[in-house]
């Protein structure tokens, strides 16, 4: 890794790392007796490890100019590899609560170990852990290669990459000390906040930065989403986490707002990491993936336009029907409804725009399973952005909300659409990334597929009945006017769908340890070394290197 | 307006302030209103502010995530009506920061808890749910009561939640941590100052049973029985008052 940094990358490699280890220690001493302590001595580890990593290889070679004439790929791989960790250990983390629901006892005599707090370890690893670290290393990949230009520094995608896997670990280890804003999805807390700030303003330069350099005139569809992705989580991100820490010495932070403005500025928040983080990001990963593994261009360069705004305006209107029949005022729920239901056009355009895409390839979609994990991405993301719409109507919100069809919803779009369109990306990706032929067991990926694909449709199947028949228990009258059940007669009706959950989620995580093995055995195997693809190498304007013009650098 | 586009795609600046436009239009239509128009959020005189001790219990209540199962949102639907009680008014949150209404009922909506079980329910529900409810998935919380609370610093989080808008008086902040010592303990001469400050129906009692240490099972069900009864809002607006 630090072979490849220039001299001057090195040394600034360790003014960043010294800097980093600086905040530790100042966490540290002024967080003693908080969790905030102990934050600032992973933060201070985490800095020293870096700077002896850079020193171990600073006096190593420089990188040569040829560097220049291929695409900077590591950081992606490593982006590969850190995905497959963290979901392999998000999953975990969601199966066992699961079983928890199941028999309360799977617990240790410990708080750390109990539903609360292991539920954000769980949503943070899969939505951030494996989704953002996969999101990261094929944005990077893509975005070099639809714009046929190099990455501008060797030094950047890594701070990019490990100072985003350092705010995930402290997210996830804080949960686990009990850290959280409460917020779901934003649980960080504020130290933690202000970082993923840094990182994501230098990942968003650095994506400006390659599309200065980019040698084909046009932007290709995938980065309008990708950057939709950096640009408006980073909005919602930091209006949402507003707020006032006790002291400079504590991990606890009071929101800025309160009550209703709160809870409007949340789902705000809750619904649009959905749209900008679980959707505009992967359907910018789809619309490079699926296309050229199907060996089709896009069906419809019209409809990529149409679904790519309708998305990014309709959706920041939609977070409110979340709050149905509560204290929120009438007027805001019913845009909220409004704006749910036209969010299909858009929705419904790019699932039709990639399973269109395939027209002429179906034959692929049988053989290749990879294409297959693509292929019902897409069937899910058409499924799921129904179902959204459907319960955003104020009628139907009132049976599913607060009950497991929310959980079940959530699942078709998690597991049915964003990690199946990751799981197909990663496939495709890595015999490109590690120069293979292909994966090293195609039999593996099958297995994995229909793994994935019970264990999903299990899933989804036990929380829409739990969810539905737990709606229609608590709003049941008896003859005599009154409520025919009490809520402990509705939790006894829950348990053999959450049985049924617990055994389809532990499908999904046999699948995606099949993957972790088979990816891990196509790196080691070196045996079927492939050329690289065809023209798969930036377009370099003269290979003189140091007189060469490097814009943004 | 396809041609439009043709042009724009090849200007990356161009494409990033559109979507800065495009995607900031709905936030603000629907969230600065809710700061701006009145009716918003309901009057309430008289409501008056969590303790220091019902805040230490309101934190434990984020730091071990109950939000995740339990909801404190009663919804304007008859049978939530029924079963909870009368249904949440915006005002009752006014001084959450942040709000606890939840998205999950795993267990049951608690916006109306307080006095409904006595302290020692809570106590043993806690140490054990299956105690008292057999059929509970609830996690147990026996270390609350084992565990020391931490007071000393409540007058810095007062002062902070001051700064976002709680009406928090110096005395108040001064007072914080007797207070929070005061409120778990009625023979001592600082329970009187918690029903000076914060009103003469501020509960004042061992909560744990146990008198002498302040624990955080003292605060956590300190902050359980003062849910819903912050201000009489609700019932009055549910009375047609």
């Amino acid at each position: 890794m630090v072979a490849q940094l220039t001299k001057n990358e090195r040394q600034v490699a360790l003014l960043i790392l010294l800097a980093i280890s600086l905040w530790g220690i100042a966490m540290a001493v002024a967080g003693r007796g908080d969790p905030l302590g102990v934050h600032g001595a992973i933060v201070l580890l985490a800095g020293l490890g870096g700077i002896f990593a850079v020193i171990s290889g600073y006096y190593a070679p420089e990188p040569d100019d040829s560097r220049l004439d291929r695409y900077f790929d590591d950081p992606s791989r490593a982006g590969i590899v850190l995905a497959m960790v963290w979901v392999v250990a998000g999953l975990f983390v969601g199966d066992w609560i699961a079983w928890q629901l199941v028999n309360p006892n799977l617990t240790f005599d410990a708080a750390w170990s109990s539903f609360g707090r292991l539920r954000p370890v769980h949503t943070s690893g899969v939505i951030f852990g494996f989704g953002g670290n996969a999101l990261i290393a094929t944005s990077f990949y893509v975005l070099q290669r639809t714009s046929r230009a190099r990455l501008p520094d060797q030094l950047t995608p890594w701070f990019v990459l490990l100072g985003y896997n350092l705010f995930c670990v402290l997210a996830a280890t804080g949960y686990l000390m009990g850290v959280t804003q409460s917020k779901e999805y934003a649980e960080p807390e504020w130290y933690t906040d202000l970082w993923l700030d840094v990182v994501w303003i230098t990942y968003f330069v650095l994506y400006l930065r390659t599309l200065a350099r980019r040698k084909e005139p046009h932007i290709y569809v995938s980065n309008w989403y990708y950057m939709a992705f950096i640009l408006v989580v980073a909005m919602l991100h930091i209006v949402n986490s507003l707020a006032i820490p006790v002291s400079l010495g504590h991990a606890k932070s009071y929101s800025a707002f309160s009550g209703v403005q709160d809870a409007m500025t949340q789902w705000w928040y809750g619904h649009n990491a959905v749209a900008f983080f679980l959707t505009a990001g992967f359907l910018g990963m789809m619309y490079y993936y699926l296309p050229v593994r199907a060996g089709r261009p896009i069906f419809s360069y019209r409809l990529s336009i149409i679904s790519f705004w309708g998305i990014t305006f309709m959706y920041m209107w939609a977070g409110s029907h979340h709050l149905h029949y509560t204290a929120l005022p009438h007027w805001v729920q019913t845009l909220g409804v409004t704006f749910s239901v036209m969010l299909l056009v858009p929705s419904w355009a790019s699932a039709g725009n990639a399973l269109l895409t395939l027209n002429g390839a179906w034959h692929k979609v049988r053989d290749d399973a990879t294409l297959r994990f693509m292929m019902v991405a897409a069937v899910f993301y058409g499924i799921v952005t129904f179902e959204g719409s459907f319960m955003a109507i104020r009628p139907v919100n009132a049976l599913s909300h607060y009950t497991d069809w929310t959980v079940g919803h959530v699942h078709v779009g998690a597991l049915g659409w964003v990690a199946m369109i990751t799981f197909g990306a990663i496939y495709a990706s890595v015999p490109w990334l590690w120069k293979r032929q292909r994966m090293y067991s195609p039999r593996l990926v099958e297995v994995h597929f229909w793994l994935a694909l019970a264990g999903t449709v299990i899933y989804v199947f036990a929380m829409w009945n739990s969810g539905i028949i737990q709606g229609l228990m608590w709003r049941t009258y008896n003859e005599s006017g009154t409520l025919a059940y009490s809520f402990v007669d509705t939790l006894i009706a829950m348990r053999p769908y959450y049985i049924a959950r617990a055994i389809g989620g532990l499908l999904f995580l046999i699948g995606a340890l099949v993957a972790a093995y088979n990816i891990w055995m196509t790196i080691r195997t070196a045996d079927q070394p492939a050329d690289e693809r065809v023209g798969d190498r930036p377009v370099v304007p003269a290979l003189t290197g140091v007189s060469a013009p490097q814009p943004a650098e | 307006m396809f041609n439009l586009h043709y042009r724009l795609e090849r200007k990356t600046i161009g494409l990033v302030l559109g979507i800065i436009v495009v995607a900031a239009i709905g936030g603000a239509v629907e969230i600065i209103p809710l700061f701006t128009i009145h009716q918003t959020v309901e009057e309430a005189p008289g409501m008056r502010v969590y303790t220091p001790l019902e805040i230490a219990g309101r934190n434990i209540y984020i730091r071990e995530g109950c939000y995740a199962c339990h909801s404190q949102m009663i919804r304007t639907l008859r049978d939530e009506v029924e079963r909870y009680g009368p249904y949440s008014l915006a005002v009752e949150s006014k001084y959450d920061h942040p709000m606890l209404w939840g998205s999950k009922r795993t267990g049951p909506d608690i916006a109306r808890m307080g006095n409904k079980y006595s302290d020692e329910w809570h106590v043993r529900h806690l140490n054990n749910p299956r105690d008292v409810v057999p059929e509970s998935v609830m996690p147990h919380y026996s270390w609350l009561g084992r565990t020391e609370l931490r007071h000393d610093d409540l007058g810095v989080h007062l002062a902070a939640l001051r700064k976002v808008g709680v009406p928090y008086t110096d005395d108040m902040i001064a007072n914080a941590k007797s207070d929070a010592y005061g409120q778990a303990s009625p023979d001592t001469p600082f329970a009187e100052g918690v029903t000076k400050r914060y009103g003469a129906d501020t509960n004042v009692r061992a909560f744990d049973g146990k008198p002498g240490v302040l624990t955080e099972m003292d605060a956590m069900v300190a902050y359980l029985q003062i849910l819903g009864k912050l201000t009489d809002a609700a019932h009055k607006h549910a009375a047609g008052g």
